[in-house]
């Protein structure tokens, strides 16, 4: 496997550029309060990428701590009942904490110490970058409070109780719709507040320049370990690489390495599933980039569900992790130069990959994950029956069974 | 990929339709509108003694309501009015700002309606102060920057005061090269983490005067001022010539009068905009204040 596991300053592919853009997008568009924190962090960022002890440090935590590198599994009986040729699932769901999330809250708690900081913050949508954040937080002997929504603590109740188990302050935010959104925004005021001994650990690659370079970085493991494994399995062709689309982080890290490391003409398809939620023409949906026009929220420039006025509309997804009016200003960049297509999926059809998976293949695969399986008919429609695809699993599923018996699958 | 945004023009959506000009040179001679000529926000600072900036939320309670603000904060003395675009993201305010913007958003204000209320509020008032609009970013955008600037020079707005635009990114340069030529000052705002660099970048761009940030944190009233305040002023001082105006946490006439002894003017808003359903109230709470910085 790739001995790379920080991507570095000066690689060719896609950097955003000085100013925190990729292509027109990106950018940093908060109060100057926080700018010239996030130019420490930045400078922090750059050090520690090229200081050997830092990676280090992180990847033994990624190995003995989270249990990298994640399989890349070949799942049969999902690939038959999808019709395709062969499906491989990279398994983040079997990651300390069920999800992707930790690696990026393991880099960025590792920066917090680095530059000082002994308490954290964090935003959640379904509770999983908060589960996290506040298990990095136990890890390292950092003070943690979490920011979540009123409606997500609602649906994501077990997370919550985990939170608090982990020793973090759950700050329940009640304005707007209380999801995630809400959540961001509370969190960046709160950090304008505390800015000079609060470290605030993005969960996505969103939010102003560095953040959504520093997530990507920390993320791009998933799709380096894919790559390596890819040649390990001998897996001779690769049709399509599939993750979903929230805010975006565990697309950006598997697609990144893609990008950056494998040739045009070698490289898979590469597609995001975004949330149709209750469909396109709905309203209810949080598909940014394929209903979405660019404008500024949370920082940084990127599509956006927007309304006439400029106003961020209410993103509406069966997955907390997925409501979300933005998405990652890389995303915006990769839609636009057509490296990476992005499809979005119904609710509807996010819970009857959910139900497929977990009957085909013994593995309950989060909702926000369903999303990305929910393309696997669609990609056998399009590429033939010997199709090979890669799904990110980003998370396993053991929040989401309140949501998944409330959708009615039929087993109660 | 420092490149990478020179072909940015073609793949970005026609959001930014304005010709990617250069940025208009720093102190570029103000023409003439093509409406009402707006007065300069920087005359507003021309006589002795600090001014009040009151902070009046467009559209709230309603349309006649902030009409009605608008008239009682003007006959009592404010030297300058910072008239408050309703956003649905308004993450440099508190509570109180969020509040009553949200109540707006509700009756349908947002910047073109908030720059239309201005031209009405400013050529009904001969003697108005200086109007400034405070909005965030992206409702500029989405009217689009060449629109935004020519709908506030003909509305005669004085300024604009954007929290989230950095005085050094390349949407800042676009602003500048259309608001810039109608006359339009752009403030920039100062905060008590800024770098002496980042000082001397925001007083080279900001126009009118300089917004100094009193304190961490979103806009409301707050018990005490914020220790170390004189410093930040004088600090701030060193790298402009730019009138110093200070704002976040100033609620009461003598929080007014302290803050007005080192500054030259002093931003009034939460403060303002809970009173602003009682324009009776509000004028004589304004004349306090007002009095509170004269008096300094």
């Amino acid at each position: 496997m790739s001995d790379v596991l920080l991507p570095s300053a000066d690689d060719a592919y896609a950097s955003p550029d000085a100013q925190g853009f990729f292509g027109p997008y990106g950018g940093t568009f908060v109060p100057e309060t926080v700018m010239p924190v996030l130019a420490e962090l930045e400078a922090a960022y750059r050090e520690a990428q090229a200081d050997p002890a830092f990676a280090g440090e992180l990847r033994t935590l990624l190995t003995d701590y989270v249990g990298r590198p994640s399989p890349l599994y070949r799942a049969d009986r999902l690939a038959e009942a999808t019709g395709l040729g062969a499906v491989y699932l990279k398994r983040e769901d079997l990651n300390h904490t069920g999800a992707h999330k930790i690696n990026n809250t393991l880099g960025q708690c590792l920066l917090a110490k680095r530059m000082g900081k002994h308490r954290v913050i964090a935003e959640t949508g379904a509770g999983q970058h908060g589960v996290a954040t506040a298990t990095t937080a136990a890890l390292m002997g950092l003070e943690c409070a979490v920011f979540m929504g009123t409606e997500d603590i609602r649906r994501q109740s077990l997370n919550v109780y985990k939170m608090r188990l982990l020793g973090a302050e759950v700050v329940p935010v009640a304005e707007g719709t209380g999801t995630l959104a809400d959540a961001v925004t509370a969190a960046l005021r709160h950090w304008v507040e505390r800015v000079e001994d609060t470290f605030y650990v993005i969960g996505s690659v969103v939010g102003p320049h560095p953040y959504p370079a520093i997530v990507r970085d920390f993320q791009a493991v998933i799709g380096t370990e894919t790559i390596a494994q890819m040649a390990e399995k001998s897996i001779p062709r690769v049709d399509a690489v599939v993750a979903c689309v929230g805010g975006g982080s565990n697309a950006a890290g598997m697609f990144y390495p893609f990008l950056r490391d494998v040739p045009a003409e070698k490289r898979p398809l590469l597609v995001g599933a975004e949330a149709a939620g209750l469909g396109l023409e709905s309203g209810k949906h949080g598909a940014a980039l394929t209903k979405g026009s660019p404008g500024v929220l949370h920082g940084f420039y990127s599509y956006l569900l927007q309304d006439e006025a400029g106003n961020p509309l209410e993103a509406y997804s069966i997955s907390a992790g997925l409501d979300y009016p933005g998405v990652g200003p890389e995303h915006s960049f990769f839609k636009d130069e057509g490296l990476v297509r992005y499809e979005a999926v119904t609710d509807r059809e996010a819970v009857d990959a959910f139900a497929l998976c977990t009957r085909t293949e013994g593995i309950i695969p989060a909702i926000e994950s369903s999303h990305a399986l929910a393309l696997l008919p669609r990609l056998a429609a399009e590429l033939g029956p010997d199709a090979v695809v890669i799904v990110n699993v980003s998370g396993r599923g053991d929040k989401d069974m309140d949501i998944v018996r409330e959708a009615g699958l039929g087993v109660d | 990929m420092t490149d990478a945004r020179d072909s940015e023009d073609a793949v970005r959506p026609g959001l930014l339709s304005s010709p990617d000009s250069a940025p208009a040179a720093p102190n570029q001679a103000a023409e003439a509108a093509p409406g009402r000529s707006a007065s300069s926000l920087g005359a507003a600072f021309s006589r002795s003694g600090a001014v009040l900036v009151a902070y009046v939320m467009a559209g709230y309670p309603d349309r006649a309501g902030s009409l009605a603000a608008l008239d009682a904060v003007a006959s009592g003395g404010a030297g300058v009015i910072e008239l408050g675009v309703p956003y649905g993201d308004a993450v440099a305010d508190g509570p109180v700002i969020v509040e009553a913007g949200k109540a707006a958003l509700a009756n349908g204000f947002g910047l073109a309606e908030t720059i239309a209320l201005a031209g009405e509020f400013i050529g009904t008032h001969a003697d108005a102060p200086p109007v400034a609009l405070m909005t965030y970013l992206n409702p500029m955008m989405r009217l689009g920057f060449p629109r935004v600037a020519a709908l506030a020079a003909e509305a005669g707005v004085s300024g604009f005061i954007v929290p989230d635009l950095p005085p050094d990114s390349p949407m800042t340069d676009r602003w500048l090269a259309e608001s810039e030529p109608l006359g339009i000052d752009t403030v920039f705002l100062a905060a008590p983490t800024s770098t002496p660099e980042r000082l001397a970048a925001l007083g080279a761009r900001s126009r009118g005067f300089l917004y100094v940030v009193s304190s961490l944190g979103v806009t409301g009233e707050r018990d005490e001022l914020a220790a170390g305040l004189a410093g930040l002023v004088e600090r701030v001082r060193e790298h402009t010539t730019l009138p110093v105006v200070v704002g976040f946490g100033v609620g009461t006439p003598e929080q007014a009068a302290e803050v007005a002894k080192i500054a030259d003017g002093v931003v009034v808003g939460s403060a303002i905009v809970r009173r602003q359903g009682e324009p009776v109230v509000l004028g004589a709470f304004v004349r306090e204040l007002v009095a509170g910085v004269r008096g300094a």
